[in-house]
């Protein structure tokens, strides 16, 4: 009906020209890295990956080894021993337990929530859309960590406090979350398609579940991802309600402040922390470098 | 009939409402409602001691604060380790970009390469520079011996602890903001380029004239999402003191104000003053988010 109403315009513009040879030339863009680029972008990297190598090389020595010097640059052959002290001398594994207890449910519920708010805002006609929506986007503006003490005496009042319900509980839906999968699906789901299925009869729960739901899963799995490393590597609201019963980087942070610092069992922490993020970012780093590339991830 | 017209049609008007409530409610509880009482809590004697007893004592805790030499400390510092780990930071991430902006091997790897710190947590990889960054065995006194540069004692002196502490920073942000550049860099038309290149323009020049004013928009972006996390920096501080005491060093002198409002609420209790502070806060990034916006565009007008 549509196509109807706006007939294709004339064609008025040249026809485009052949596309030169980029390199023959030496015209284009992006231009062919250099030895030179190749040489500074390897140092970089190279820069990003050294501190948790130094981490991992640490965490595979003996302490007396790591205050050599010139110091030691090779991985040694302590590494279980050495993990096998931090999982004695703190309660490491109940931190590591109550991270994923944490991230897992925080995730499950964004991506849920957040594509049931989408949905609603992308495809559904309800007075006060647009309000709500500038309403919800401005709410990511907020910093968070100002109303902190506030949020903590809520959390005494309900007995929360030492609870992981006290972490995850405010941690169920974002701003972000939702703003992400609005845009998503004002592109990624046809009106066409939901209009057959309200002549099928299907209601708006169905709707949402039969048809924007599987739509959906491309950007829920990147909202899902950025999600979990957010909620694993959260430090300070878990810090300040945890006290006794910490997450994993809360552990962390207590194993690292002591006051002899033994570094090696503090950076085996580091790396048993920082692990479960790493096989992820190993296995999925070209969506979530996608996902950053998309402007998709705020601060 | 009726019956199922009328359901037909609460589902339709009704039911978004119900979609979109969760997201309000919850916000509405955990996020709105804390910041606006932490307004009412700063007007308050507020002590978490007392068994949450409190009075009403109007300004006094602003009044306090503005005459409290601990809290102008914290601002400066604040201020120092934004500027210093900011200002470098975009610098290098527009550099990055650049270069990965090349027709390049291994792209992918290259870029999970840049991105690798950023995933990691603020605790971890504040954990591993502070041992870089230590007196007697660190890695960064090794090297600078290697040149003829004495130890330096990273947490004792100011500008070294700020230095220490932006390098944290640093470390953990810049691939980020590189890609994020490199997003809008690969979104500039080819033909400007072209056009440039017939003119006789230079890579340098093509960078400066055409890559830098079309990165206008993701440049005030970034400043601005910078200086929003950069002002609130709590936990590298808290952590690069070694031990998870939250002054910030001995002489306060890497304490910030995030930091100083965590000692005054959760060490010392003082609920108002610490709200007083974290209130003073939300002002000082505001107005800072806004000059920021006013003055990148300014400068990336400039450049055109």
């Amino acid at each position: 009906m549509t196509v109807l109403a706006n007939p294709p315009a004339t064609r008025t513009e040249p026809p485009v020209p052949p596309k030169r040879r980029a390199n023959r030339h030496n015209f284009g863009f992006p231009r062919r890295g250099s030895v030179w680029t190749y040489a500074a972008l390897l140092a970089i990297v190279a820069g990003s990956i050294f501190p948790l190598y130094w981490s991992f090389v640490v965490s595979s020595q003996t302490s007396e080894a790591v205050a050599k010097t010139p110091p030691v640059l090779i991985p040694g052959g302590h590494l279980f021993d050495n993990i096998a002290r931090v999982f004695d001398s703190t309660d490491f594994g109940k931190a590591l337990l109550n991270s994923f207890i944490v991230s897992g449910s925080i995730t499950v519920s964004v991506v849920f929530f957040s594509t049931l708010a989408g949905f609603a805002f992308a495809k559904l006609k309800f007075r006060g859309r647009k309000v709500l929506l500038v309403l919800a986007i401005a709410t990511s503006m907020v910093p968070q960590q100002l109303g902190i003490i506030p949020l903590y005496l809520l959390m005494t009042k309900l007995g929360w406090t030492d609870q992981l319900a006290a972490v995850i509980v405010p941690g169920l839906v974002t701003a972000f979350g939702v703003f992400f999968m609005t845009q998503y699906l004002g592109r990624a789901v046809p009106d066409e398609l939901l209009e057959a299925g309200r002549m099928d009869g299907c209601t708006t729960f169905g709707l949402y579940w039969h048809v924007v739901l599987p739509a959906a899963r491309p950007a829920a799995a990147v909202l899902g991802l950025f999600t979990f490393m957010q909620a694993w590597n959260d430090f300070f609201w878990p810090l300040v309600v945890l006290q006794n019963n910490a997450t994993v980087q809360v552990a962390l942070s207590s194993l690292a402040s002591g006051y002899t610092t033994d570094y090696t069992l503090t950076l085996t922490g580091t790396l048993l922390a920082t692990l479960p993020i790493l096989v992820i970012f190993m296995v999925l780093g070209r969506q979530i470098v996608g996902g950053i590339m998309q402007g998709a991830i705020k601060g | 009939m009726a019956v199922k017209a009328t359901l037909n049609r609460l589902d339709t008007k009704g039911s978004p409402y119900l979609y979109v409530a969760p997201f309000f409610i919850l916000f509405g509880i955990f996020g709105l409602f804390p910041l606006i009482y932490t307004g009412y809590v700063s007007f308050n004697d507020w002590n978490l001691l007392d068994g949450g007893a409190h009075q009403w004592v109007g300004l006094a805790n602003y009044r306090e604060m503005l005459g409290d030499s601990y809290f102008w400390n914290a601002l400066g510092n604040t201020l120092s380790i934004w500027v210093l780990s900011t200002v470098p930071q975009l610098l290098a991430a527009l550099w990055i970009a650049h270069l990965l902006n090349h027709k390049l091997r291994a792209r992918t790897s290259l870029r999970m390469g840049v991105l690798l710190p950023n995933i990691t947590s603020i605790v971890a990889v504040t954990i591993v520079f502070t041992q870089l960054f230590g007196r007697d065995f660190g890695m960064i006194n090794w090297l600078l011996g290697l040149v003829g540069v004495g130890p330096v004692d990273w947490q004792a002196d100011t500008w070294s602890s700020h230095l220490a502490i932006s390098t944290i920073v640093m470390w953990r942000w810049t691939g980020y903001n590189a890609l994020i550049y490199l997003a809008s860099m690969q979104a500039i038309p080819h033909d400007l380029y072209e056009a440039a290149e017939l003119d006789g323009a230079s890579p340098t020049q093509q960078f400066w004239r055409i890559t830098v004013p079309n990165l206008r928009p993701t440049i005030i972006f970034t400043t601005v999402i910078s200086t929003i996390g950069g002002l609130q920096i709590m936990a590298e501080p808290l952590l690069f003191a070694g031990t998870s005491t939250p002054t910030g060093g001995s002489d306060r002198q890497f304490q910030t104000i995030a930091l100083f409002m965590y000692e005054q609420g959760f060490r010392e209790f003082r609920f108002g003053y610490a709200s007083a502070i974290a209130w003073t806060l939300c002002l000082i990034i505001a107005i800072f988010a806004v000059v920021n916006f006013l003055l990148t565009r300014r400068i990336a007008k400039d450049e055109e």
